[in-house]
């Protein structure tokens, strides 16, 4: 059936109130299973032995005295788990990182895993595994990689994207480039230029829920796999492909997921735990520890951007330049391009070039974080649209107001916007109340704004009607956030029933079609999308059912209310027919009564915010303390207001975390310092004032309801609101990220005396 | 392995159990009693998400071996609810939306329940710095502190 | 692993010297399970000493305060009396962790676990503490400063426990304060910590003081040179400007995840002026 996608206003009962979750009293009791909370017979404990060298060629692994240890099941090292890869570079890239083959790239790489009857047993078993290694040069820093002297990660690497080829082997996987016009032109036009370089240390998503699976692979092949996961088809995916398995042979459950960000969008040892079940015959349950989290999942990048931003004296912005080094960790991936693609996408600009540049260091592989990649270009980019305003005299919303991208305008990416939220979000912080808020000695204030793609993709949703009128909404993306709640508000709206009536699941992958996952901003989007098509797709079958209890054409029957109502002078006497009156009667009109509906999710709509933070510095210190901290961001339709506030408050919260505290640090022999919840500082409750939300409702043309994604664009604008509001209260620029105590405490002190 | 043999009183029931000396009170919950709503986030006591109260005081159940139990009294988030009646808590913290994944949840209940039990009427600095032990990476805490603002409210009587 | 709760000194004290293995004593338990979750880790002996007869409470005398071992924190910030009497040590042992581990910690495993950082033990250092120890062969009583000797090392004997640590009764008009610096408001480890304990004569003039700072070198710091530089004073402007000089040139720092050394030695100097401020006050100083 076709689905027209296309936005219309109406008004709604269910959309856009605040109902409880559906998933909730699970979750306030205990009750909720999360990856580690699940066990099968029999179950074995998995551990794996990680490289304690940042880059090691492994001569040799002797597992025999760990084998020959009583309670050791099984020992898998990279034999276990063949090359399947047949060129594909990514498919390499992968099982490499869930298990070394040749080198440990990095501190913490996986080189060999252990089944035991319990964890005593499986702690004794991998201190029995003998690695030789040959520890040879690392290198972490970012900008010290791209360096012709730096040790090389892959002789095997040649950058990409650049002409001719190059024929010596180098840290710089590939090369991207965007913009149009001609920025040295736009530069000669300019009455003021800002030229500024700035770094940014490396971060994690920092979910509290450690990555954890139960794997079991049965004799026949068939296997089971227990899991938190952003994505478990995309896990089942990559998982069958890894090990050579049938797709339709694995059967991969989400957990309950305890925080993702887009750290649980990659598979990490999931491969691992099947492999070892495969071995030992047994299920084996593997949780990471939060050592392991840190060393070997999901950091985002570290960064070094370089930026050039002119405008003339009347505020117009003439020019803009950004170049941009991304580490990637060990494996090539696109995340200074997408940098690169962001840098400048809230601006209306004639001449504009970003160009970006994937750096492999010997740190863990990078992983997709909350909008990725975009923070810190916008940390770069709106610190020194700040610089610029401040030098042209004009009041910095302004300035932004002047140069905001709006329809039509065509991004610096390449695509041409429709309608855009840029300018309301920046029109909304004009005129808010924080903007007028006075300051005290040592407080500054700062603004930014940031943008995202926002996906849609591959989505699957199945709407069944119960035979007491009820409805079971299956849907196959994650709920990381409260989405069941506005998936059953949208079915709810849809079918014009109550929220109460409609219980939302998340379906296993041997029960419903393929999903893409939960990344992109796309839960909400793509799969209210296909769960409006779902109900209306079930609408036409209640609509037919309706006839034939009546005995008249469906032609006749509309839609209203959650019933079926007979139209036309010959049939208005007919009483109206709920959906429980319909189900329940369905076995006899011709059985279930279900919706179905498979589509690739287009046209999600981009997204922008515009934030507002007060600091004070202490200046004897360096100590920054968050004072106020406003977000305004377009949310297109907030299906749940209160999921939506906490997407933007929560994505504030990290940003905050970011911009002062969060980073990796490496010690001199490339060993990760400080892989725990204690040195790795992200924000506590006393840290944080209240943040407050606005939500501006500019419809996304591409959705019936005008959804917009709202999880990830949150993130971006914090490191450029916060660097602008320290540098406020401090009167010196911050380029560096986090803003440390040390580091803001050396900058004050850099600066002559007055 | 011989084990230790503890008793202890669990949510007002007697339990006995053998444990390892080197286990926890969290993996005894965890795993030996199949009480899996105390999570362990870092088995380091950083992140409270393994909150439990022991013998009325609040602790991270990573940091208590299981044979300190022995004698005491446990509280976990399993016997927060009295039947099937929430605690104040609870229902604030589902009324105002204060969880998004929900894993720190159950932690947080803990304290908030421990913080309220001592200081019925705290300020808000008070709850901010008193669920300071307890890590939520979704929320930015400020719906967490509205809802236990609101449940002080409640209990007080209004 | 073998874990015992002994009821008496002399049991637990017995218990350590028949091991053959490595033992550790378990009060808190706050650091040492941290420790234990290293695969580094291996134990033989856990000795959990809450269970032994003393050691449970926080006593007042006609000399001052015993506290025992085995009272967490948290107890300690609930002693109206020992609060009054030594506010800057309460509020470092208070300093120590969330609410959770508050519960937990005491202060005599703060000392014991000798970290250069350890929150409650410069304030206890600037207090004039006195740690009492019993061991095999007897008890004898030493100065806090004393224990810790380097980064994870005390100078106890191996069967060696600290019983109670020892505060003075207050002479009048005393004050004393602690202050730490952490990047985030709770749930760090000090960066840099000063405690500063001082007693003022009848005008308001410092008449004795101490000043102890934390996590700028190997072990506190006792600097008497600072103290010196408000001895005879009022904390007038340059006397504490001098005082946080001293301070800062006393240090020792490194370089590391939490801090650099530029930045360990000048917010010593900032932290200890700030602490004097607050004793001061404390005491009752205009």
């Amino acid at each position: 059936m076709s689905f027209d996608a296309t936005y219309h206003d109406q008004i709604y009962k269910s959309v856009g109130t605040r109902p409880v979750r559906p998933d909730g009293v699970d979750k306030v009791t205990g009750r909720a299973r999360y990856g580690a909370d699940f066990n099968m017979p029999g179950q074995l404990v998995g551990r794996i032995l990680r490289s304690p060298h940042a880059h090691a060629r492994i001569v040799s692994i002797d597992t025999a005295r760990a084998e020959a240890l009583k309670g050791v099941k099984a020992v898998v090292t990279a034999a276990d788990l063949p090359d399947l890869s047949d060129g594909d570079q990514s498919h390499y890239d992968l099982l490499d990182n869930c298990m070394a083959r040749t080198k440990a790239f990095y501190d913490g790489h996986a080189v060999a895993a252990v089944a035991a009857i319990d964890a005593q047993t499986a702690r004794k078993a991998l201190k029995l595994i003998e690695v030789d290694y040959e520890v040879l040069p690392h290198v972490v820093d970012v900008d010290e990689a791209v360096q012709p002297s730096a040790p090389v990660l892959h002789d095997t690497i040649f950058t990409g994207g650049v002409e001719p080829k190059p024929t010596t082997p180098s840290n710089v996987a590939a090369r991207a480039e965007f913009g149009h016009g001609d920025v040295d032109a736009g530069f000669e036009d300019a009455d003021f230029i800002v030229e500024r370089s700035f770094k940014t240390e490396q971060t994690h998503q920092g979910y509290i829920e450690p990555h954890a699976c139960v794997a079991s692979v049965n004799p026949d092949g068939t296997a089971e796999l227990w899991v938190c996961t952003q994505g478990h088809f995309v896990y089942r995916q990559k998982c069958a492909e890894l090990l050579g398995m049938d797709v339709s042979k694995l059967r991969v459950t989400s957990s309950e997921i305890g925080g993702g960000f887009g750290g649980k969008t990659h598979v990490w040892m999931e491969p691992v735990a099947l492999a070892l079940s495969r071995k030992a015959g047994r299920p084996v349950k593997l949780v990471m520890s939060r050592d392991e989290v840190f060393r070997a999942s999901g950091p985002t990048s570290a960064t070094s951007v370089d930026v050039k931003i002119g405008a003339r004296q009347d505020g117009r912005i003439t020019a803009a330049s950004a170049e941009l080094r991304y580490s990637c960790g060990p494996y090539a991936d696109i995340w200074a391009e997408l940098g690169a693609m962001t840098s400048f996408a809230c601006y209306d600009l004639e001449n504009v070039n970003t160009v970006g540049y994937e750096v492999l260091v010997n740190r863990p592989k990078t992983a997709a974080y909350r909008a990725p990649s975009a923070p810190m270009a916008a940390f770069a980019v709106e610190s020194a649209i700040d610089e610029l305003a401040q030098k042209l005299g004009i009041d910095p919303v302004a300035f932004r107001i002047k140069n905001a991208a709006r329809e039509g305008t065509r991004s610096s990416y390449g695509p041409v916007y429709g309608p855009i939220g840029i300018g309301p979000t920046l029109e909304a912080a004009q005129t808010h109340a924080h903007m007028q808020a006075p300051l005290g000695p040592n407080q500054g204030r700062g603004m930014a704004c940031g943008f995202w793609f926002n996906f849609g993709g591959q989505t699957c949703t199945d709407l069944n009607v119960n035979s007491d009128g009820t409805v079971t909404l299956a849907v196959g993306t994650v709920d990381v956030g409260g989405a069941r709640a506005s998936l059953s508000l949208v079915a709810a709206e849809e079918l014009g029933i109550p929220y109460e009536t409609v219980k939302t699941v998340v379906a296993d992958t041997a029960t419903l079609g393929y999903n893409d996952m939960t990344d992109g901003s796309r839960g909400t989007f793509s799969s209210s999308m296909a769960t409006i098509s779902s109900a209306r797709n079930a609408i036409e079958v209640m609509r037919n059912r309706a006839a034939l209890m009546w005995d008249i054409s469906i032609e006749d029957v509309v839609w209203e209310d959650g019933q079926a109502k007979a139209i036309g002078s010959t049939h208005d006497n007919l009483a109206p027919l709920s959906i429980k009156e319909i189900a329940e009667a369905s076995g006899k009109t011709g059985g279930p009564i279900a919706g179905h509906s498979e589509m690739v999710a287009d046209g999600a709509g981009v997204s922008f915010a515009t934030h507002i933070c007060d600091v004070e510095v202490d200046p004897e210190t360096g100590g920054t303390k968050i004072l106020r901290y406003t977000v305004i961001q377009d949310a297109g339709k907030a299906v749940h207001p209160d999921y939506v506030e906490g997407q933007y408050q929560g994505g504030a919260a990290q940003g905050i975390g970011w911009a002062l505290n969060e980073e990796y640090v490496y010690g001199q022999d490339g060993r990760l310092q400080n892989p725990g919840f204690l040195d790795y500082r992200i924000p506590v409750c006393s840290d944080l004032p209240m943040i407050d939300t606005q939500i501006l409702e500019i419809p996304n043309p591409n959705h019936p309801y005008g959804v917009r994604g709202v999880g990830e664009t949150s993130i971006v604008p914090p490191l450029a609101a916060i660097a602008n509001a320290v540098s406020n209260a401090v009167g010196v620029r911050m380029t560096h990220i986090p803003m440390s105590p040390p580091r803001i405490l050396a900058a004050l002190d850099a600066q002559p005396t007055a | 392995m011989s084990g230790i043999a503890v008793s202890t009183t669990i949510n007002g029931d007697e339990v006995e159990y053998l444990c390892q000396a080197e286990e926890t009170l969290l993996d005894v919950l965890r795993d030996r009693l199949g009480l899996t709503g105390a999570k362990e986030g870092c088995g380091t006591g950083d992140c409270g998400a393994c909150s439990v109260i022991l013998d009325g005081r609040l602790v991270c159940s990573c940091l208590v071996l299981g044979a300190e139990a022995q004698g005491a009294r446990v509280e976990t988030i399993e016997g927060m609810a009295q039947g099937d009646t929430l605690h104040p808590l609870q229902t604030k913290f589902l009324e105002h939306a204060a969880l998004q994944c929900g894993v720190c949840t159950p932690g947080f209940l803990m304290a908030a329940k421990a913080l309220l039990d001592a200081n019925p009427d705290p300020t808000e600095e008070e709850i901010r710095f008193g669920l300071a032990g307890n890590l939520c990476r979704c929320t930015g805490y400020d719906k967490i502190v509205r809802a236990v603002q609101d449940a002080a409210r409640e209990m007080n009587g209004g | 692993m073998q874990y015992e709760r002994p009821g008496t000194l002399q049991d637990a004290s017995r218990l350590l010297v028949e091991t053959q293995g490595t033992a550790f004593i378990l009060a808190g338990g706050t650091d040492l399970l941290v420790r234990s979750k290293s695969d580094d880790f291996e134990a033989d002996l856990v000795v959990d000493i809450k269970s032994v007869d003393g050691l449970e409470d926080v006593r007042e005398t006609a000399a001052g305060f015993t506290i025992g071992a085995a009272v967490s924190c948290a107890e300690l910030g609930a002693h109206a009396e020992l609060k009054a009497a030594w506010p800057g040590v309460v509020e470092a042992a208070n300093l120590i962790g969330s609410a959770q581990i508050q519960s937990r910690c005491t202060i005599a495993g703060n000392l014991c676990n000798a970290s250069p950082a350890a929150d409650s033990v410069p304030a206890l250092v600037a207090a004039g503490a006195r740690a009492v120890v019993t061991g095999p062969d007897g008890t004898r009583t030493i100065p806090v400063e004393d224990v810790p000797v380097a980064p994870g090392e005390t100078s106890l004997g191996k069967a060696e426990i600290i019983a109670a640590i020892e505060l003075d009764k207050r002479p009048p008009r005393s004050g004393d304060a602690y202050l730490r610096f952490i990047p985030r408001t709770e749930m760090d480890i000090a960066v840099v910590g000063a405690g500063v304990n001082l007693t003022l004569d009848e005008a308001g003039t410092v008449k004795s003081a101490r000043v102890a700072l934390g996590a700028v070198a190997p072990t506190v710091v006792l600097v008497d040179e600072a103290a010196d530089a408000i001895v005879g004073t009022k904390l007038e402007d340059a006397a504490l400007e001098k005082l946080a000089e001293l301070c800062s040139a006393a240090c020792r720092p490194i370089d590391d995840k939490r801090g650099t050394v530029d930045f360990r030695k000048k917010v010593a100097g900032v932290l200890a002026r700030r602490a004097a401020r607050i004793a001061y006050d404390r005491a009752g100083g205009a």
